[in-house]
């Protein structure tokens, strides 16, 4: 492990007492860890209930909450395999082939990350909606009397609005670990005859492969939890958990049917939570092109 | 390095250029676009007008506006505070717990944010404390969300800060208090900006957790902006959401601007 050594500097310690720790971690138990143990007790039958099942068997049972299920765990994963597609083609092309404002372009995605998740889905509807850019263009050109292109309130607009957002998030630690490569490496390669896809191949990916595992799986986290995306582009059969937690609790004012499924969705998020802490701790954060 | 002509090079500058303009450029494009758009009823819009800025900027959106910016700035305020502080305090800890602990402070941004508001709701709708209904329990919402990042943010400066000048002021006498005040703080100023900008970003997209907790009288932007698209006025909407950005970068850009001791250095 001679990287992890280089990673490990030799950092201060100062000698305090551990319990000025105490603060934070009461102010997060209070108003973050309190309210999620309220969940859980909520979805067992409330308080002052004994503690039951039947919520969870008739919300698990429901068709409303399985195909929300299935319609989460579908669109995260079409979503995090366009994330890593989309994100290795960018930071390949933005690392490895020099060109004036590369860093800049770099910048500005930073800046995309930024930006609420909710203005993609907002400009898709201009663009790929029925009354949007691309329709009308088609339907003048080819002279159609209906919309031609209808994707986008299907769960393919969400998957496509969310690859957008959420690409950034895999490039980041790919560029930085791109920028770990030693280029003689690449030099080499190629002054000995390898062609570009074979160096790709050969050097680049498996240099890659921590830092596509770690993005993958922090798309993937982040595409479960997504909620302003699916809600802006408002599909009637396009349910996701977020989304049903919102309807139940917000416009059905059902709060233990919501807490039901809330329980279900931290739970899925709390293990993708951790394997994502399990990925980075086993290839090492400086890999995994985190620091 | 791994094109090597130069009509190579020409062409892969030019498919990069081509899918960022496609898959990052044109919505933010389009979304400009539909903000001053007048009469859009074919591939273009015939006319254009500030019609929709107007609407934004007067009356009730500008007091989302207002909201908004407060929200995020409260919230990020204390946030990097508790974040700051659960970084210090932990350098103390004994490795194993302080691993343990870290990812405890990870956890907010782990959950979904509509189940953080739904937490909120159960939890503080009834006596002794009663918060649904108030502003209170927007800010709550929003420093939760964003807690996890300032302490991110806040720990991995920690970490890369050069170990001596700690040590350095310690052997010489320098107390707790005035070490952190006049060595660890200054050298940590530039994390501390990012980390608050960050979070202020954040806390003003936010959607998911406000949704669920807003009081009729605490409207936020993003909250705005949706009810706007819902009701069918998708113009203003994008109008807002421009508003939005903007705002989110002049309050980034301002922040990058303050001059720090480290970068000096």
């Amino acid at each position: 492990m001679a990287d992890a050594a280089i990673v490990v500097a030799p950092s201060y310690v100062p000698r305090a007492s551990g319990l000025w720790i105490a603060p934070p971690i009461i102010v997060l138990a209070a108003l973050f860890f309190y309210p999620l143990c309220l969940i859980a007790r909520e979805a067992l039958g409330g308080a002052g209930h004994a503690l039951s099942l039947a919520h969870f068997a008739e919300v698990l049972g429901s068709r409303l909450f399985r195909e929300a299920l299935y319609h989460t765990i579908v669109i995260a994963l079409c979503a995090t395999a366009g994330c890593l597609v989309l994100g290795f083609v960018f930071s390949v092309l933005i690392a490895f082939t020099p060109f004036p404002g590369s860093r800049l372009l770099a910048r500005l995605i930073d800046t995309f990350i930024a930006l609420p998740t909710f203005l993609v889905a907002l400009s898709f509807t201009f663009i790929y909606g029925s009354a949007g850019m691309l329709n009308e263009s088609l339907m003048e050109l080819m002279h159609l009397p209906n919309a031609p292109v209808d994707f986008l309130y299907s769960q393919w607009g969400v998957i496509l609005s969310e690859i957008t957002v959420y690409t950034p998030f895999v490039m980041r630690p790919l560029l930085a670990a791109f920028s770990l490569i030693d280029t003689a490496q690449i030099e080499v390669a190629s002054s000995l005859g390898a062609r570009s896809m074979r160096i790709v191949q050969r050097i680049i990916l498996p240099a890659a492969l921590p830092a596509l595992i770690a993005g993958g799986s922090l798309c993937l986290l982040l595409t479960v939890n997504e909620f302003g995306i699916v809600l802006f582009i408002g599909a009637k059969d396009v349910i996701t958990l977020p989304l049903l937690i919102y309807d139940t609790a917000i416009q059905q004012f059902d709060y233990t049917t919501a807490c039901v499924i809330a329980v279900v969705n931290v739970a899925l998020s709390l293990s993708l939570y951790s394997l994502y802490r399990f990925v980075v701790a086993y290839f090492g954060s400086r890999r995994a092109g985190l620091v | 390095m791994l094109v090597w002509s130069r009509l190579g090079r020409v062409a892969s500058f030019a498919l990069t250029a081509l899918l960022f303009a496609l898959i990052y450029g044109l919505p933010i494009g389009v979304i400009a676009l539909a903000s001053v758009a007048g009469q859009w009823n074919s591939v273009l819009p015939i006319q254009l007008s500030f019609a929709h800025y107007a609407n934004a900027l007067h009356g009730d959106s500008f007091e989302q506006l207002r909201v908004s910016i407060f929200t995020g700035l409260i919230a990020s305020a204390v946030a990097l505070v508790s974040g700051t502080w659960a970084a210090l305090a932990l350098r103390a800890i004994r490795p194993l717990p302080r691993r343990v602990l870290d990812a405890v402070f990870f956890i907010p941004s782990a959950v979904p944010s509509v189940s953080v508001g739904l937490g909120l709701l159960v939890a503080f709708s009834h006596p002794p404390v009663l918060l649904n209904g108030t502003t209170m329990i927007v800010l709550i919402a929003h420093f939760v969300l964003v807690s996890a990042f300032t302490y991110g943010n806040v720990s991995a400066g920690l970490a890369r800060l050069p170990a001596d000048f700690e040590q350095v002021a310690e052997s010489l006498g320098a107390r707790p208090i005035y070490r952190l005040r006049r060595v660890t703080l200054p050298l940590l100023t530039p994390y501390l900006i990012a980390a608050f900008s960050l979070s202020i970003a954040l806390s003003m997209g936010e959607l998911g957790a406000t949704v669920m907790v807003y009081p009729p009288g605490w409207v936020t932007l993003p909250v705005g902006i949706f009810a706007l698209s819902d009701r069918g006025a998708i113009f203003d909407a994008a109008a807002l959401t421009m508003v939005l950005a903007f705002s989110t970068l002049i309050v980034l850009l301002g922040l990058a601007r303050i001059p720090t001791k480290a970068s000096v250095r």
